[in-house]
């Protein structure tokens, strides 16, 4: 739900200039994807046909049907129902983090471009660091030390994609940071807040979001790749990541267990890009 | 000019797709002519299409641009008619280039001479060594220093101004019937300038080509041009030759811009109800500097030991050549860049010289404009947005009051107040250095420092600037320090002139009597070069060779 209201963010603040955003098609398709996603996420746990954990047929990877609409996966559970439940772990663990990821690291990022000296170098240094562990591997040692919930399966894709955000946003707001209009803002005697948020955030932003877009579709497999490990959503719960990968044998099979949960991450991936890609020009590329 | 000519250009068009798919006319139908061996002037604004005109003698267009109507012939070749295989063929031995830019035009990876000579090897036209001993004689011809070695140095290894004239000579090695020179002393500072066009005059003199001159300054191609032809718009206003067009211009654009030359001369302001005897601003051995500190000393070090006084009410200009250390001084004194020594009186206060440490009244009394509007307004930020910021930080105004003090601003630098609901990128360069100048004055300040506000805008457009700024400083009871590399400019504004040399105040002067008082040689030098509207002026110009080498950093 972050990506419509960060929009109407900037639709308040440029209200005095009186311009009305309009979409492309392609951006109206990616949004409503993501907004119908979002319903399911939210409301889909009322409109299952059947418990999630529940084996409703004896015949695994059953084929479509009026019963099972998206057929049955490896135990004989109906994926439709599945799919709705994973909705909930994948879209809101995976916007959860991108959004805490970007926002962090793009905050920090803005910070040390601006103060520069000892902060940047520090934080540089340590995010630098911190990057070389590799993502899974990290992820093991914090579910092996606090266990697994949704709570640290987040904050855990967070820190996992953060320094990469941070890095991105500091090398932006480096650029922006040396423009003139920022030198007579400091010269004024604004303080950092006021330098970050109204002179470089806006001049950024469009490639912030871009880079969000990008960030949140590696987040979705990193997702499935703990859960692969059984480090993500606990049984009998599962995201779509872990559907598809506990299913992967029906693949054969030509199952549907396999294909609906692949198509629902790719719906969601491919409509969060098509969006951002199209979001009006206004707010994508301010700086030119 | 009995003989045909040798370029003649005809009712030729080229137009443009703008990014929303509308078609635009950028030429609109020009025709001249150019005869063997004469110099051909092209004037006009930014936007004027000369540079269009110019790569069009070559057959080149700018991406986005086509040729739409009109032919170009020059010599036996019918340009717009050709395929680009045939023009490629064409460039560099029929019509040449030498690009603004020599610096950006140099690959700064190979040396001189290879790319000197790159036109002989691809046409083919003779023998390596053959090729080198014609560019050697080129160097000589353009009073190039050490011209049997020079060639094997790097770009980065010689200066601007030899550059510049190495740029020359890669395009006459092909011995081209016609050179098209792109605005080629612009970017070079009026002493540089000077050898330069010199040696340009020199080698077009004894080798009967033809040239096309492109060029904003009508000083600068009364020294070189035949002919001139007016621009406007992709469209001839008038064409003459140089004797006329500076004498009887016919064409009241030709007067707008011959009327932007003229110098005019400042006549100080009273300054009322303000304490006359005090200064404004006392800078006293101001010390500042780059890089990495030792021993609270910064490494590369550029100001040294600046001291001056700053009245109220009156005006100070600061001259210098690139890299003299006027925008440093400037920035020391508004303290973005800190100065380590010295100090800065400001209304009878010692100034910190961090920011940080200065209080918002001081921020606030002295204000700074940056040479390029483009980055000194934020793109992303409406024109109101950025007229409001000062007044909310400084004065807490908000709401209707605020919208008020918007709206008197921009009635203030002559703009309608319907440009507050628009972007920075939407407006002209002219428009975008008054909202500059506007951001300055929402602060109420005594004093305001302008880096080289008027360099990067045309004469006309510059002129109107330099008169707003005076109307206001009679309103307001400012006081500007003005910092410029146009000698014209500074004597327009401003009471006292500081000339700069090498982050050093070499000597200080009242702007009136600038040229008859200079006592320093450097001052000398420096005010000497600056061209003038007579055509005869550079034949007639002479400086001594040695105290030009001792200043112009050869």
């Amino acid at each position: 739900m972050t990506l419509p209201l960060r929009l109407s963010r900037a639709r308040g603040t440029s209200a005095p200039r009186q311009r009305t955003y309009v979409f492309n098609w392609a951006g109206r398709i990616g949004l409503a994807i993501i907004v119908m996603w979002c319903a399911v996420a939210i409301i889909g746990q009322w409109f299952t046909p059947y418990p999630v954990g529940k084996i409703v047929d004896w015949n695994f990877f059953g084929p479509v049907s009026a019963k099972y609409w998206m057929g049955t996966d490896y135990l004989g559970r109906d994926i439709f129902s599945r799919v709705m439940m994973g909705a909930r772990y994948t879209v809101g663990i995976a916007l959860a983090a991108v959004t805490l990821a970007c926002a962090l690291g793009v905050i920090l990022g803005m910070i040390a471009a601006v103060m520069g000296g000892w902060f940047d170098t520090i934080v540089s240094r340590l995010l630098d660091a911190f990057n070389g562990i590799p993502s899974l591997l990290f992820g093991l040692v914090v579910v092996a030390a606090v266990g697994s919930s949704i709570p640290v399966l987040i904050l855990t894709l967070t820190a996992i994609y953060m320094p990469g955000s941070y890095r991105f946003a500091r090398a932006l707001a480096v650029n922006i940071n040396t423009m003139d209009f920022v030198t007579v803002a400091r010269a004024r005697g604004e303080a950092t807040p006021y330098l970050i948020l109204r002179e470089i955030f806006p001049n950024i932003v469009g490639s912030v979001l871009a880079d969000l877009g990008l960030r949140f579709v590696f987040i979705v497999l990193v997702l499935s790749g703990l859960s692969f490990l059984g480090l993500g959503v606990q049984p009998p719960n599962a995201d779509w990541g872990a559907l598809v990968r506990e299913n992967i044998e029906g693949l054969s099979y030509g199952a549907p267990a396999v294909i609906f949960p692949s198509l629902a991450i790719a719906s969601l991936t491919i409509s969060v890009n098509m969006f951002i890609d199209n979001l009006p020009t206004r707010i994508r590329d301010r700086s030119e | 000019m009995t003989d045909a000519p040798l370029v003649s250009v005809r009712d030729f068009k080229v137009g443009a797709t703008t990014d929303g798919g509308r078609k635009i006319d950028i030429i609109r139908g020009v025709s001249f002519d150019i005869a063997p061996g004469e110099i051909l002037a092209l004037i006009g604004e930014s936007g004027s299409g000369k540079t269009t005109i110019a790569l069009s003698l070559l057959g080149y267009t700018r991406p986005g641009c086509e040729m739409t109507g009109g032919t170009i012939r020059v010599g036996e070749n019918d340009v717009t008619a050709m395929s680009e295989t045939e023009r490629c063929k064409l460039r560099g031995v029929e019509v040449s280039y030498v690009p603004q830019s020599a610096a950006a035009a140099f690959n700064p990876s190979k040396r001189i001479m290879d790319q000197v000579i790159e036109i002989a090897l691809i046409h083919k036209l003779m023998p390596r060594a053959e090729a080198e001993e014609h560019a050697r004689s080129l160097f000589r011809a353009l009073a190039l220093p050490e011209p049997d070695t020079i060639g094997n140095r790097y770009p980065h290894q010689v200066s601007g101004g030899q550059l510049q004239r190495l740029s020359a000579a890669m395009a006459l090695i092909g011995d081209p019937k016609l050179v098209v020179f792109d605005e080629p002393t612009t970017a070079l500072d009026v002493t540089t300038q000077i050898e330069v066009l010199k040696a340009f005059r020199s080698v077009l003199e004894k080798t009967n080509m033809s040239g096309v001159y492109v060029s904003h300054d009508l000083a600068v191609v009364a020294q070189i041009a035949d002919r001139m032809i007016v621009l406007k718009n992709g469209e001839v206003q008038e064409e003459g030759t140089t004797e006329q067009i500076l004498h009887a211009p016919a064409h009241p654009y030709t007067r707008e811009l011959l009327a932007a030359f003229e110098p005019v001369q400042h006549t100080p302001i009273e300054a009322r109800g303000r304490d006359v005897d005090h200064p404004l601003l006392e800078v006293i051995g101001l010390h500042a500097g780059y890089g990495r500190v030792e021993n609270r000393e910064p490494t590369i070090k550029v100001l040294e030991d600046v001291s001056f006084t700053l009245k109220p009410g009156r005006n100070l200009g600061v001259i210098g050549e690139s890299g003299s250390g006027k925008s440093t001084l400037a920035r020391a004194i508004a303290g973005i860049l800190p100065a380590y020594r010295g100090s800065v009186l400001f209304e009878g206060h010692e100034l910190a010289p961090d920011l940080q440490n200065r209080t918002k009244k001081q921020l606030q009394r002295a204000q700074i404009v940056f040479q390029l509007a483009d980055t000194a307004l934020n793109p992303a930020q409406s024109i109101g947005t950025i007229l409001a910021r000062p007044l909310t930080f400084y004065h807490g105004l908000r709401g209707a009051a605020r919208d008020k003090r918007v709206n008197e601003l921009l009635d203030m630098v002559h703009l309608p107040k319907s440009l507050r609901h628009r972007l920075p990128g939407e407006l002209s360069g002219g428009q975008k250095q008054r909202i500059n100048l506007a951001r300055a004055l929402a602060a109420d300040p005594v004093l305001i420092l302008c880096d080289e506000i008027t360099s990067a805008l045309d004469t006309v457009v510059a002129a109107a600037i330099l008169e707003l700024m005076r109307d206001l400083q009679n309103e307001l009871n400012l006081s500007y320090m003005f910092i410029s590399h146009d000698l014209s400019t500074v004597e327009a504004i401003c009471d006292d002139v500081l000339v700069m040399y090498k982050g050093a105040v070499v000597e200080a002067l009242p702007a009136a009597r600038m040229s008859a008082d200079a006592q320093h040689p450097y001052s000398k030098l420096l005010i000497s070069s600056v061209p003038q509207l007579d055509p005869n002026w550079l034949t007639s110009l002479e400086q001594d060779p040695e105290l030009v080498a001792a200043f112009s950093r050869r």
